[in-house]
């Protein structure tokens, strides 16, 4: 600690004084207090944590221990012949595919839109252009489901027509494509612009922190700027990237509101995403039935957000972990 | 150092103001009385408040089919009495008559009578006395549909069973055709659009089908749609929105919400009926009651099959259920003066209007005006 | 080496004119390939932005178009006890209340575990606990909303039963998707306080909590303070979790502890789901399309507000951030 000059915010990565809170000698009285009422709090996270897993199995119990045929007659909406984990399975599967689909529109849109802020678009303009970006991420998901159920189905639909028609062969397009286009490609859409915001921003952060070095060799080697981006900007962010997009998809997992007003629900394993009525999303399940459940439905519809619970845990855990892998990296240079 | 906390105390100071501000606006401009009648939350005096001597709060819970026409009897009924607050919560018909037998409201909405165990435990709730049901919120269904150039199709029961069963496909099915030979049917495909909710008019559409529709659908009734897939939506809202927003789409719907989508005139008896509020409450007063029951006791078995083209049994019966005999007496009163007010001219009229149901007939308002006057307390 | 002006070949030295030429030729024609590969690049990247603002514009165009009409003193003033079927009347003022109670309830938990967490991680964190809490509140994040609002459920549920709503369970949903994003935030902050400051301090005599409470958080300050208002304006708009928790009143409800409330996200939604009013034709004072007018006016006071929280806590942060010169 000899300089007085100011540090920033990145060449920073332990910053506090370790300073061994134990063997301070005067860590008693206030000071102790202090500590102990921050470390409580930390510890409080985890118990919060623990704490959302334990209710949700203890809630989900009674649904878990029933037999299906008798959740079956209690709850109107639980298919006969079916047990539990057959009645999730679609509804994993619904949640599964509308996120992939939507990670799949988002994730090129963002890193062309991350590349631009960062790249391409004249330095003064990039930081209020990031900012357009962002608000995307200010608009309420209750908003943006208003403007899908009653503006975008409608805009969309001869886009899906047309899809149908030309690549039905495939069974993601298999056709004829339902009208009014309350389908999962169209919840998926609504999903990717709601994701955009954040992939984007992790994205552009990791694109800008390409070494120089590197851009600059690039160019200098008389690489084109796409090339350059491709040789130097690219490989360098691929990790942040990727965990850009786990971050997506344990958001678009989560969605509610956006796919119970846009989607016509149904709950069979089934690619068809232009044709109504075939798969559903947990979040969705649980808003659209909530209301009006009988108590051992909300067991059942707890017993569903526990699934989900797990699905993004794992999701964001293994986000998380790419992103400290990434860390560890980038902490050689 | 100094410099910042002279900053933070600013901003202290800032938010401090800012909060107060907004505070103050808050609870300043706020009202509660948006319709603008005296009978407002303050209670203040009202011509209507000396007459009344009902006060306190009513609890119901129930049938979100009967949502907008409760609205209105609580509106009216609260500004007739301001002392008193009604509350409902559009639980579900299920949810509701099980809040009514455990106790936990005064009275329930529902779409459907009490089953048989229901009613043994109802009973008992009610200190063993008898349970009274009354239909007192009719509204006839209306087969709607969205196709360009059509506005009015004829259709019998077993055809449009076999188009929500997918059997027929396509608008210009020679099924259709024959009943409808003047309309101009275009090749088009047909999207049967369903509830995806729980509820009563899928209950009371699909009985109607079953009843009257003879061999076109081979499902029993339930309220929760009996065929996987297809285009559906949550609510009437949204099975108007839907069938809006596609082209060559038929759902059912309240009859109220109908707009200006095209109506499917059912066939009763010989002719073809489109859907009216006077067939509605004439189907009411033709339908047997459920027999083996106690005298306030209104269920109905609607008549499905009935050849009367003054009537229209495609029609959702939804009962106000509630007790004759009541713990306490305030309850009881509660109870009584709210059920009249709702069985009232003036109620069904107030219904009517927000919700577009159908007014129960002077007779069968004679009838279930003697079930309510009996309502007591427990001596 | 240093003249190199492509990745191709093309070092070899020119002893033949011949193979220049054919070099020099060939380098064009890879460079014509190459460029039109960078402007196809470049058209793509701007189209995709473009692209990402045709939502934007949409959302707001629609939601300003179709809300700016019902929006009005009135509306904010007042609540929807006693409005029913195609009236024209009623407000938000009740689920405004209700917003602003409950995720004032939601600060008021998430902020001091947050900022305390955040001191912790800071300032005596090491060692597997402060790695877990880490990497726990990383995970936390990624909680689904309607998650947090059955956790509040279930939580409520085992003392005040099953049919329990009232506007701290929301607070409670609220504030466990509040609490990370305070934490991530105080962090970043906490983390630019440069140690001199502290070491000032310690130097001084001051102990440990007295220099973090009067010096650390004295200067990051501003910067918590916008990260506070940025959680404040992502959870303001959470529609699910109050859906499941709170319900749907349709009266001024000030009690956060009893009864249900109305909060601006359900109102929109439950207005939209109330869908068209019947009117009969002589009706003057109805109008059919009144829910969904007042759900997108609702729409739009919402968004303002978020707008407003987003741009209040980007002026703190321009002009309250301390500048070390």
């Amino acid at each position: 600690m000899s300089a007085t000059s100011p540090p920033t915010a990145a060449d920073r990565p332990q910053p506090a004084p370790r300073r061994g809170a134990r063997r301070t000698p005067r860590d008693h009285g206030a000071n102790r207090a202090f500590r102990l009422v921050s470390t409580g709090s930390g510890v409080l996270i985890l118990v919060v944590l623990a704490a959302v897993a334990v209710f949700l199995v203890v809630q989900a119990w009674p649904a878990i221990s029933t037999p299906s045929d008798e959740l079956a007659d209690a709850v109107s909406w639980f298919p006969q012949d079916t047990s539990l984990l057959e009645f999730i399975g679609p509804l994993v599967f619904g949640t599964l595919l509308a996120s992939a689909l939507a990670l799949v529109i988002a994730v090129p849109l963002a890193i062309g839109i991350a590349l631009f802020i960062s790249h391409y678009a004249p330095r003064r303009l990039a930081q209020a252009l990031g900012y357009a970006v962002d608000l995307l991420a200010a608009i309420p998901s209750v908003v943006y489901g208003l403007w899908g159920a009653i503006v975008l189905v409608g805009f969309v639909h001869p886009i899906w027509v047309w899809l149908a028609d030309v690549l039905g062969w495939f069974p993601l397009f298999a056709g004829p494509a339902s009208d009014p286009s309350r389908v999962l490609l169209t919840a998926s859409v609504v999903l990717a612009v709601m994701i955009l915001p954040i992939v984007t921003a992790v994205c552009r952060e990791v694109f800008l922190q390409t070494p120089k070095l590197h851009e600059e060799a690039a160019l200098a080697l008389g690489a084109t700027r796409w090339e350059m981006v491709r040789t130097a900007v690219l490989p360098f962010a691929l990790s942040g990237i990727v965990s850009g997009a786990m971050l997506g998809l344990g958001r678009a997992l989560g969605e509610t509101m956006a796919v119970l007003m846009i989607l016509s629900p149904g709950f069979v394993y089934s690619f068809a995403v232009l044709q109504a009525g075939k798969q559903q999303t947990i979040a969705a399940n649980i808003a659209a039935q909530y209301p009006e459940a009988p108590p051992l439905g909300v067991n059942t519809l707890i017993a569903t957000g526990l699934a989900l619970f797990v699905i993004t845990m794992v999701v964001n855990m293994a986000a998380r972990a790419i992103v400290a892998r990434r860390k560890d990296f980038s902490g050689a240079n | 150092m100094d410099r910042h906390v002279k900053l933070s105390r600013i901003s202290r100071v800032g938010t401090a103001v800012a909060v107060g501000a907004l505070a103050l606006t808050l609870t300043a401009c706020g009202s509660d009385d948006p319709v603008g009648d005296t009978a407002g939350s303050d209670g203040s005096a009202s011509p209507a408040a000396a007459e009344s001597d009902l006060s306190g709060e009513l609890n119901g819970a129930g049938s979100s089919a009967q949502g907008a026409a409760m609205d209105a009897w609580r509106a009216g009924f609260q500004s007739a009495n301001p002392d008193v607050t009604v509350n409902y919560d559009p639980v579900g018909s299920g949810g509701g008559r099980t809040n009514f037998i455990k106790g936990g409201t005064a009275f329930a909405g529902s779409d459907a009578a009490l089953a048989d165990d229901e009613l043994t435990d109802a009973a008992t709730r009610c200190s063993d006395s008898d349970v009274i049901e009354i239909p007192v919120y009719v509204s006839p269904i209306a087969v709607v549909f969205n196709l360009d150039g059509v506005d009015n199709l004829n259709l019998d029961a077993a055809t449009i069973g076999k188009i929500f069963d997918g059997k027929i496909t396509k608008w210009n099915d020679k099924a259709i055709a024959d009943q409808n030979t003047d309309a101009k049917l275009p090749d088009l495909a047909i999207t049967p659009v369903h509830r995806s909710d729980e509820s009563g008019t899928t209950e009371n559409f699909t009985e109607y089908l079953k009843g009257a529709g003879a061999d076109g659908w081979p499902y029993d009734p339930s309220g929760d749609f009996p065929i996987e897939g297809g285009q559906s939506a949550k609510g009437t809202s949204g099975i108007i929105q839907t069938v809006e927003g596609g082209q060559g789409t038929i759902s059912y719907a309240d009859s109220s919400q109908a707009g200006d989508l095209g109506t499917v005139s059912i066939k009763v008896g010989d002719e073809y009926v489109a859907h009216n509020p006077e067939g509605a409450s004439a189907i009411v007063d033709a339908s047997p009651r459920v027999e083996g029951r106690g005298d306030a006791d209104f269920a109905l078995e609607i008549d499905r099959t009935s050849t009367d083209p003054s009537t229209y049994p495609l029609v959702l019966a939804s009962y106000d259920i509630a007790c004759t005999t009541y713990e306490d007496r305030a309850t009881a009163d509660l109870v009584k003066g709210f059920l009249t007010y709702v069985v009232s001219e003036e109620g069904q009229q107030a219904a009517a209007s927000a919700a577009g149901s159908a007014p129960i007939s002077d007779e069968f308002r004679a009838e279930a005006q003697k079930a309510i006057d009996a309502i007591s307390a427990k001596s | 080496m240093t003249t190199l002006t492509s990745p191709s070949p093309a070092g070899a030295p020119g002893s033949s004119d011949e193979r220049t030429l054919a070099v020099a030729a060939s380098l064009r024609q890879v460079d014509a390939r190459r460029f039109r590969t960078d402007r196809i690049m470049q058209v793509l990247v701007y189209l995709a932005f473009a692209l990402a603002m045709v939502p934007l514009v949409s959302v707001a165009w629609t939601v300003v178009d179709k809300g700016i009409d019902r929006f009005s003193p009135y509306f904010l003033q007042h609540s929807m006890r006693g409005v029913f079927g195609g009236m024209d009347a009623g407000g938000i003022y009740h689920a405004i209340v209700g917003t602003l109670e409950i995720t004032a309830g939601a600060a008021v938990i998430s902020v001091p575990i947050g900022i305390l967490t955040a001191i912790y991680l800071v300032e005596y964190g090491t060692g597997h606990v402060a790695r877990a809490v880490t990497f726990f509140v990383d995970v936390m994040t990624g909680i689904p909303s309607i998650v947090a609002g059955l956790f509040a459920y279930a939580l409520f549920a085992l003392f005040f039963g099953a049919g329990a709503r009232f506007g701290l369970m929301g607070s409670v949903a609220l504030s466990v998707l509040m609490i990370p994003v305070v934490v991530r935030s105080t962090e970043e902050m906490l983390k630019l306080v440069p140690n001199e400051l502290r070491e000032a301090s310690y130097a001084l005599g001051v102990p440990k909590w007295l220099t973090i409470v009067k010096v650390v958080l004295r200067t990051a300050v501003a910067g918590i303070v916008t990260g506070v208002m940025l959680a404040v304006a992502r959870v303001v708009g959470e529609t699910a979790p109050l859906l499941v928790t709170v319900g749907v009143i349709d009266s001024i409800n000030y009690n956060l502890f009893a009864g249900r409330m109305m909060t601006l996200p359900v109102y929109v939604y439950d207005q939209y789901s109330k869908g068209l009013a019947p009117c009969s034709s002589s009706a003057t004072d109805c109008i059919t399309t009144i829910n969904y007018d007042r759900a997108w006016a609702a729409a739009l006071t919402l968004i303002l507000i978020v707008m407003l929280l987003n741009l209040l806590a980007r002026l703190v942060s321009r002009y309250f951030s301390p500048r070390m010169r």
